[in-house]
């Protein structure tokens, strides 16, 4: 049996995709013997010249965590891309954007700003704070990455294989992974590509809380705020839960263990394309339904007015489709200026 | 985008850009429409313009390219589908294409008629055609589904456009059930003395019909009744009709009276507009149908025999019955007619009219209840707070109507001719009085309306325009405080009596009866017809009509002529031994439903259902509209629309947002 090379590679990640993979366990001692591993940092010493210097395609599987929100996120993305047969897209951020994407909201100067020039920690307000470039040995100058102006999924930058979504990712996936990578050594065959490994269905068919004959919500409530019923929905409860546009493949942990409602880290459902707005229609449609009337614009606005940040509700994980495609427009318009020039 | 020669067509579309004379192609150039949707879409085969497409020569020459062509879909571009979608549908069938193959492209209503300038007019129509090409290039072949279709029909409301209505699908061979809220038919009409122009008795010539009612074999009289609930669609409208009980059996009354007399209740009859009196057992006048009495249970001591069974006692009939209890009635029906009149605007809301506080301000139904001879006063006019016969006698139009700051925005039209008539009736009755008339204008069109005005000027009653600001008691008089807008005088009137003429408004409970029944309502209130001009008493509902007052404020002669319309549009429906429902409806993916539930509470039509066994939503494909409400609902993208999926939807928005061609 020959080994298969493998690389972890990150992006703007927190570790906890990294994590998911050593804490699979004894589902490790198999892949020892398959597992040539090239580039972990997370787990030992790997320097990116290493890899520079591998041929093109040398590696046959990368997996990359987190999204793209720096400068050195490009290049590293790019540099696996290059030296990788297959490119795996590892975790919510890497697939949709996750948490990190939530500051599309600001531009890169809002956010140095805030916390390096405004920053309550910052005893001396001012621009002298932010100094990229540091000399940390007399004459070795160490510059920083350039923080970019989005933060934007994987394969906005690069092409991806495979999508392996969560946060982090469950060792469910990790068993048709292993599925894939075993069959590859063997037959060299593969799913086909975009496959995203996960559920092909939305959360409500993993989760199996009890479903009252209609869902109606006349009053949002939070998790904290009240003691939600363990058997019944969580949307007839008045609490959002992501689950109906939400891929399945995570067991409903959240749902079934937590007694929290489905935060849409699998991110959007295999017929939906931003889960989201999906999902913000569908409250909309049930909040207040059939009380219209009675309610008014006003009522209506007002029950609306209840849900607590819709934007980090329900575009917690998923980067909205139309940001995605308009950061992607506006990069393409500066690479043709740029290069115009 | 691809030009045309590298590209084979998937479907091929021919395109016909209409100039509707000048409506289009004033500001489209309808020629460049035709000329660049050709060029920009390889799936556009063919492409034209013609001066009027609905045209016999128009549809030829779509007929002649569907052959010619080999045209599998068409799009007309031309007037809103409401005009003539069926028109060129039709046309595909004929010319054997599916109907459902056929887009039409507005560019009259939503694009020529709105814009002036040429460039931009002509850009919008191109975006406008591109959406459909895209849409029609996904269509499917679709066929109307076919569902059976109940005979009978439901009238609600028992007024004379009620009782029109059923008694024209009655003499068709209908089987018509009258829903009447009122212990008796006959609503408004029944309590007017004589009807403008030709003063003849309103009740010798509402009795024939009232009678007519009673006695069809195809006619149900379902009176103390309301509609409560009604679910299904046109053709198969299942009504949940509440009747309370009357407490007396219609079949074994005999109207003999002895009841009445022993009734020791006496409260104001709201049939004499509460200047007279009646018991809480009572006929409201002799020629009431059903020819029955009624016993109000809210005014009754009690309803029980420990408390007052004098009635029941003196009965030997045994008719009355204390233990009767409310029921619901369910039926089917193929069509609802709606019929449910006007009620006069509330008066205590005009509170500088003293209407309530000065028992001499009475408002025009309770004069009217005056002038009947067989009314409280046995048609004598006299002032309620002396019982004297009244020396001045001043009549106020437009109370409450032509308001917009503060009441109602609207003429209420019949209040300028009535009140000729019951200032004339007034002349007539006592030459000697002074009768006065204020108003704002005088709105008297219809035949022989104007004339009537005249002669009631003519007998003497004196006009002048000015609207009173104030109407007060002082001592035994009433004040009226008027400018003359013509003289621009300042006027203070000492009136005997005064008669309000409130606006028409529509009838209590109309809100809850549309909510029942799904229909809309106009600012005001009152039902709102699906095209003004050319739908005059349907509703936006298939099979749910609209007659009467209930639309707006009408006369006697156009609630009739309503009445029999929407009879005869109901037969149109009735007639047809099978209807076809359009097929765009929504489907599940069952594939992709998680049975969420999230679309179950949602659906206006009561089209969706759960499959508890296979965990997903279904559809009941005759029940659905196709209005969407529960495609855009569903979060997991199962529901979808025939012919306006996603996919279609998000092309035709592309091609609408895509940059301008110039």
């Amino acid at each position: 049996m020959t080994k298969i090379k493998l690389a972890v590679a990150a992006g703007s990640y927190c570790g906890g995709c990294d994590m998911s993979i050593v804490a699979l366990n004894e589902m490790l001692i198999p892949l020892e013997d398959a597992i040539d591993l090239q580039f972990w940092q997370f787990a030992a010493d790997f320097k990116l010249k290493d890899v520079e210097k591998l041929k093109d395609g040398e590696i046959d599987i990368t997996l990359f965590d987190g999204p793209i929100r720096t400068s050195e996120h490009i290049k590293t993305a790019h540099l696996f891309r290059k030296k990788s047969k297959i490119m795996i897209a590892y975790g919510s951020c890497a697939c949709f954007g996750g948490i990190p994407q939530l500051a599309n909201s600001y531009s890169a100067k809002e956010i140095l700003d805030e916390n390096y020039v405004h920053g309550y920690n910052m005893d001396d307000s001012g621009q002298n704070h932010m100094q990229p470039t540091s000399e940390y040995k007399k004459g070795r100058k160490m510059t920083l990455p350039k923080l970019l102006d989005s933060c934007l999924p994987l394969d906005t930058e690069v092409e991806v294989d495979y999508f392996v979504p969560g946060c982090p990712p469950v060792p469910g996936q990790w068993e048709t992974l292993l599925d894939i990578i075993s069959k590859f050594i063997k037959t060299g065959e593969l799913p086909p590509k975009g496959t995203v490994i996960a559920g092909n269905t939305a959360l409500c068919e993993e989760c199996g809380r009890t479903k009252p004959d209609e869902i109606v919500i006349n009053k949002f409530v939070r998790p904290y705020e009240v003691d939600p019923d363990p058997e019944i929905c969580l949307l007839a409860q008045g609490i959002i839960c992501l689950g109906p546009a939400t891929r399945s493949g995570c067991g409903a942990k959240c749902t079934l263990n937590a007694n929290v409602p489905c935060r849409g880290c699998f991110g959007p459902a295999p017929e939906v394309n931003d889960a989201g707005i999906k999902m913000l229609s569908a409250i909309a449609s049930i909040a207040g339904a059939k009380k219209e009337g009675e309610l008014g614009e006003e009522g209506l606005k007002a029950l609306m007015d209840q849900v607590v940040d819709p934007f980090g509700t329900f575009y917690r994980f998923a980067v909205p489709e139309i940001m995605k495609q308009m950061k992607m427009a506006k990069k393409q318009v500066k690479h043709v200026s740029s290069k115009s020039k | 985008m691809p030009s045309p020669e590298n590209k084979k067509p998937k479907k091929r579309i021919g395109v016909f850009v209409c100039h509707c004379g000048k409506n289009i192609a004033e500001t489209v150039d309808v020629e460049r429409v035709a000329k660049t949707i050709k060029e920009e879409y390889p799936d556009v085969v063919f492409s034209t313009d013609n001066h009027y497409l609905c045209s016999e020569p128009g549809q030829k020459e779509i007929q002649d390219a569907i052959r010619g062509k080999n045209l599998e879909s068409f799009i007309c571009a031309c007037c809103s589908p409401s005009m003539h979608e069926a028109t060129f549908r039709s046309l595909a069938e004929k010319s054997g294409l599916n109907p459902y193959q056929v887009e039409i492209a507005n560019i009259r209503e939503q694009c020529s008629w709105v814009h002036s300038d040429i460039k931009e007019g002509t850009e919008k129509a191109i975006k406008i055609v591109g959406t459909k090409v895209e849409k029609v290039a996904e269509n499917e072949s679709l066929t109307p589904i076919s569902v059976d279709v109940n005979k009978d029909c439901l009238v609600i409301g028992g007024g004379i456009t009620g009782i029109q209505a059923a008694l024209d699908l009655a003499d068709a061979g209908y089987k018509v059930t009258i829903v009447e809220r009122a212990p008796y038919i006959g609503g408004h009409m029944a309590q007017l003395s004589v009807t403008f122009p030709t003063l003849d008795c309103s009740q010798c010539i509402l009795s024939p019909k009232t009678s007519a009612v009673a006695h069809h074999k195809n006619i149900e009289l379902i009176t103390t009744a309301e509609v409560v609930n009604v679910s299904g669609f046109v053709g198969n409208f299942s009504v949940d009709i509440k009747k309370t009980p009357r407490y007396v059996d219609s079949d074994l009354c005999n109207i003999c009276g002895e009841c009445e007399k022993a009734c020791p209740v006496i409260v104001p009859s709201e049939y004499d507009g509460g200047i007279g009196p009646r018991k809480a057992i009572y006929l409201p006048f002799a020629q009431a149908v059903p020819s029955t009495y009624v016993l109000d249970a809210d005014n009754c001591l009690g309803i029980h025999p420990l408390v007052c069974s004098k009635c029941k006692d003196v009965c030997e009939q045994n008719a009355i019955n204390y233990d009767m209890q409310p029921e619901i009635i369910t039926r089917t029906f193929g069509v609802i007619i709606v019929a449910t009149g006007y009620d006069l605007y509330n008066i205590n809301k005009i509170p500088e009219y003293a209407f309530g506080p000065d028992v001499d301000v009475i408002d025009s139904l309770q004069f009217e209840r005056m002038l009947y001879v067989g009314g409280p006063t046995n048609g004598k006019v006299l002032r309620p707070s002396d019982h004297k016969k009244p020396e001045t006698v001043v009549f106020v139009q437009c109370v409450g109507s032509r308001d917009p700051e503060h009441h109602m925005a609207y003429c209420s039209k019949i209040c300028c001719t009535y009140t000729g008539k019951h200032a004339m009736l007034m002349k007539k009755k006592d030459p000697n009085a002074e009768v006065y008339v204020f108003y704002i204008d005088i709105r008297a069109a219809g035949r022989g309306y104007e004339e009537f005005i005249q002669r009631a000027q003519e007998m003497g009653v004196v006009y002048i325009r000015g609207k009173p600001s104030k109407i007060f008691r002082d001592g035994d008089k009433t004040k009226l405080w008027v400018a003359n807008t013509l003289t621009g005088e300042r006027l203070e009137v000492e009136a005997d009596l005064v008669v309000l003429a409130p606006a028409i408004v529509p009838s209590k409970g109309t809100k809850e009866l549309a909510n029942v029944l799904k229909a809309s309502l106009d600012e005001y209130g009152f039902y709102k017809e699906s095209h003004m001009k050319l739908r005059p008493v349907e509703s936006y509902i298939q099979g749910i009509l609209i007659a009467g007052v209930a639309l707006s404020p009408k006369d006697i002669p156009e609630s009739v002529a309503q009445g029999s319309a929407a009879a005869s549009k109901a037969m149109t429906i009735l007639a047809k031994p099978k209807l076809e429902h359009e097929p765009i409806v929504a489907t599940v993916n069952s594939e992709v439903c998680v049975g969420c539930k999230v679309c179950q509470g949602l659906c206006p039509y009561d089209a969706l259902s759960f499959d508890n066994e296979n965990n997903v939503s279904v559809v009941n494909e005759v029940l659905c509209e196709g209005c969407g409400t529960c495609v855009s609902a569903c979060p997991t993208g199962a529901l979808s629309l025939k012919n306006y999926s996603t996919d279609q939807l998000e092309k035709m928005i592309k091609a609408a947002l895509r940059t301008e061609t110039t």
